[in-house]
């Protein structure tokens, strides 16, 4: 009887605070902040928000050089630079070539090449997508771990920008905190596969890429 | 309707504040010394025994130590204390630095000896009311560093006058103004030089016995200047002032007071010339795109370091990060004295315009400042753009910056995103053939002519390639570039 009400008298302030939501329950994560359209049908339909994860990073994983990785991205910034939105390239690997860009749409003139060593890419992808200023950042770090993609990631949050990482797939093994990675294969055959996503099951299979790829 | 800030301790405020906190600040007895402020120069005494204590700070003037004491005679009464050297120029270089940053709120600004006063009254519309416009000045000084009383007056010289006798005078009008004069010593009134000593001996202590007076007669027993002032005090007669005309230039600088070779040591002056300058440039409605700051030396040249902005910046806290990061890459030689800053080209500013429905956050840094950060990191050249040109061949088919696009691409040809610097041999097995060949042979107007066939192509890794190779042969293969 005591114990009875006292159990009732503790359990009402219980309820109020589950009432007023300042009691966090296990439950599944409310979906992030949506995503961007990738332009690729198929894409979308594979990854669990339909698109690019908005205010993250995407990590993809690429066996060598000229597989069709900006192909993939193309046209994403094709859409975000025509709509007048700036997008920042931080240390390509070769000298990008304008007339292949504008070939698929893109509006160079909101585009932004960085040149940088080693040392300063980290840095200047950081920089860009905390800034606030760049829709989406793409950046071919060919140094750091998982702490530097982890700050990568909290930038692209406080800048709400779209980041995208190109390292080579020798880092599959490594932990990753993208929200999105992507290992590009050639062999047997072009394909694309999901390897973790937020907020879903990766696909089992690897995704064939289309045949006019790329 | 004016203001005047009085500067009671503007010498040792000048002083203070181009000092880091943690080295000592009112901790140690600080004393500014000078020439001796006397007219008569003395021949008998050296030049060393003129000095002079014109200023000290609290622990000092605890010691006994004050303002007008010979340097000697403070030495004899306290033995250990900190002499900062301070001369009649750097003075009026504070002064002018305040009247800089007046001009941010009024067009008239007059400096009186230890005073800037500002017509305030036009610009309430703007900062008013005069609670929130007080409050701003007043956080302004204190960021600055420099403790001040103020005074609103009718007139400037009212308001000087007010600001000196005590802090947070009010004047709004002739009453209050007479009923605030009324009370004010006649020693502190700024009369006329002999005027206040006579005054006193006839019984004349307050401004306000002084204004009951008969004017005519005033005149004729103290002459036209006592009642000319009286008048101007009053807002009677018009106040010949000479108003305050914003320089052309900002220079100014600090001394360490000690040899530095870190450039750590250089970060608090380097702040504090920074801000000085975003202030000056605030006042003039002004922007600075090239500056150049001096390491000072001792018997060597000073070394420069120049800071260049791709365009027209002010605030206070980008050209600091700018220059901090300048002054780190720059190549010093010598321990640094001192630090000056040179602006010589003062462009008038523009800000940067917002769309009212950019979905960016609303604390976005703006592309130019982020271009700028960039670059004062990564080189001057290390952010550009890549437009099209009309050039058909590879290399030349695009050009660095955005000005000179505008072109279309002539034909919708397979071309790709990466190039490679210079063509390197294709290795590895035969590759696949996908497409080609495109003939590309031009370039004969400037001895650059090239002659090759052009393939797409796929490597035994899955690449796709970008090659050449002599027309009509089919390798060996050059690699150009990467269908990325």
């Amino acid at each position: 009887m005591n114990a009875s009400t006292a159990s009732a008298a503790s359990l009402a302030p219980l309820r109020g605070l589950f009432e007023r939501q300042q009691v966090w329950q296990g439950r599944r994560a409310p979906p992030g902040p949506g995503a961007e359209p990738t332009g690729w049908p198929e894409l979308d339909a594979a990854l669990p928000q339909g698109g690019w994860p908005r205010a993250a990073l995407t990590e993809i994983l690429l066996p060598a050089d000229g597989v069709g990785e900006l192909r993939l991205l193309l046209p994403t910034l094709a859409r975000l630079t025509g709509g007048g939105q700036t997008v920042a390239v931080v240390a390509p690997p070769y000298r990008p070539y304008a007339p292949g860009w504008c070939l698929h749409g893109v509006d160079l003139a909101r585009i932004e090449f960085i040149h940088a060593d080693d040392r300063q890419t980290l840095w200047a992808m950081e920089q860009c997508l905390r800034s606030g200023s760049c829709v989406a950042v793409l950046g071919w770090p060919r140094a750091g771990d998982s702490r530097h993609l982890r700050r990568l990631q909290v930038a692209a949050d406080t800048g709400q920008a779209l980041a995208f990482v190109f390292r080579s797939d020798r880092h599959a093994g490594n932990p990753s905190p993208a929200a999105l990675r992507l290992d590009l294969l050639t062999q047997p055959q072009p394909a694309l596969r999901i390897r973790k996503c937020r907020g879903g099951q990766p696909p089992s299979r690897p995704m064939p890429l289309p045949a006019a790829w790329p | 309707m004016w203001a005047c800030i009085v500067l009671p301790h503007l010498a040792m405020d000048g002083i203070l504040r181009q000092q880091p906190e943690a080295s000592g600040g009112d901790a140690e007895p600080l004393v500014l010394v000078g020439a001796a402020a006397s007219s008569k120069p003395s021949t008998l005494s050296t030049a060393g025994a003129a000095r002079q204590v014109l200023a000290v700070n609290g622990p000092a003037r605890a010691a006994g130590l004050f303002p007008g004491q010979r340097l000697v005679a403070a030495q004899a009464l306290l033995a250990r204390f900190r002499t900062v050297e301070c001369t009649p120029a750097m003075v009026t270089g504070w002064q002018e630095l305040l009247a800089a940053w007046a001009y941010r709120y009024s067009a008239e600004v007059v400096t009186f000896p230890g005073a800037v006063a500002l017509e305030v009254g036009r610009s309430l519309g703007l900062f008013g009311p005069w609670p929130r416009f007080e409050q701003r000045l007043r956080e302004d000084l204190g960021q600055l560093g420099f403790r001040h009383r103020l005074a609103v007056a009718p007139s400037a010289r009212a308001a000087w006058l007010l600001a000196g006798a005590g802090d947070g005078g009010m004047a709004p009008d002739r009453t209050a103004l007479e009923q605030a004069l009324a009370k004010v010593p006649v020693q502190r009134a700024r009369l006329p030089e002999g005027v206040a000593g006579s005054l006193a001996a006839m019984g004349i202590t307050r401004l306000g016995q002084l204004l009951a007076l008969p004017r005519a007669s005033l005149q004729s027993r103290f002459g036209a200047e006592l009642s000319a002032h009286l008048e101007r005090l009053l807002g009677d007669r018009p106040d010949p002032l000479r108003h305050y005309q914003p320089p052309d230039r900002f220079d100014a600088g600090i001394e360490l007071g000690h040899e530095s070779v870190s450039s750590q040591a250089l970060l608090f002056p380097l702040r504090r010339l920074t801000a000085d300058l975003a202030a000056f440039l605030a006042g003039r409605d002004g922007g600075v795109q090239r500056f150049t700051l001096e390491l000072l030396h001792e018997r060597a040249p000073a070394t420069p370091v120049e800071v260049g902005l791709q365009s027209v910046q002010r605030d206070p806290a980008m050209l600091f990060e700018l220059a901090r990061s300048r002054l780190e890459r720059a190549t010093v030689t010598r321990p640094a004295l001192g630090l000056r800053l040179l602006a010589t080209e003062l462009p008038a500013f523009i800000p940067a315009a917002r769309d009212l429905f950019d979905g960016r956050p609303a604390h976005a840094l703006p592309i130019p400042q982020l271009r700028e950060r960039l670059r004062a990191r990564l080189g001057a050249d290390a952010v550009y753009q890549l437009a099209l040109t009309t050039d058909p061949r590879p290399e030349c088919a695009q050009a660095l910056s955005a000005q000179t696009g505008g072109h279309e691409l002539p034909e919708r040809l397979p071309r790709p995103t990466w190039l490679l610097h210079r063509p390197i041999p294709l290795r590895g097995p035969a590759p696949r053939l996908l497409a080609g060949p495109e003939r590309i042979e031009t370039g004969w107007w400037d001895g650059g002519d090239i002659r090759r066939d052009y393939y797409v192509v796929e490597t035994g890794q899955g690449q796709r390639a970008w090659v050449f190779c002599a027309p009509g042969q089919h390798g060996p293969w050059m690699l150009h570039g990467w269908f990325a």
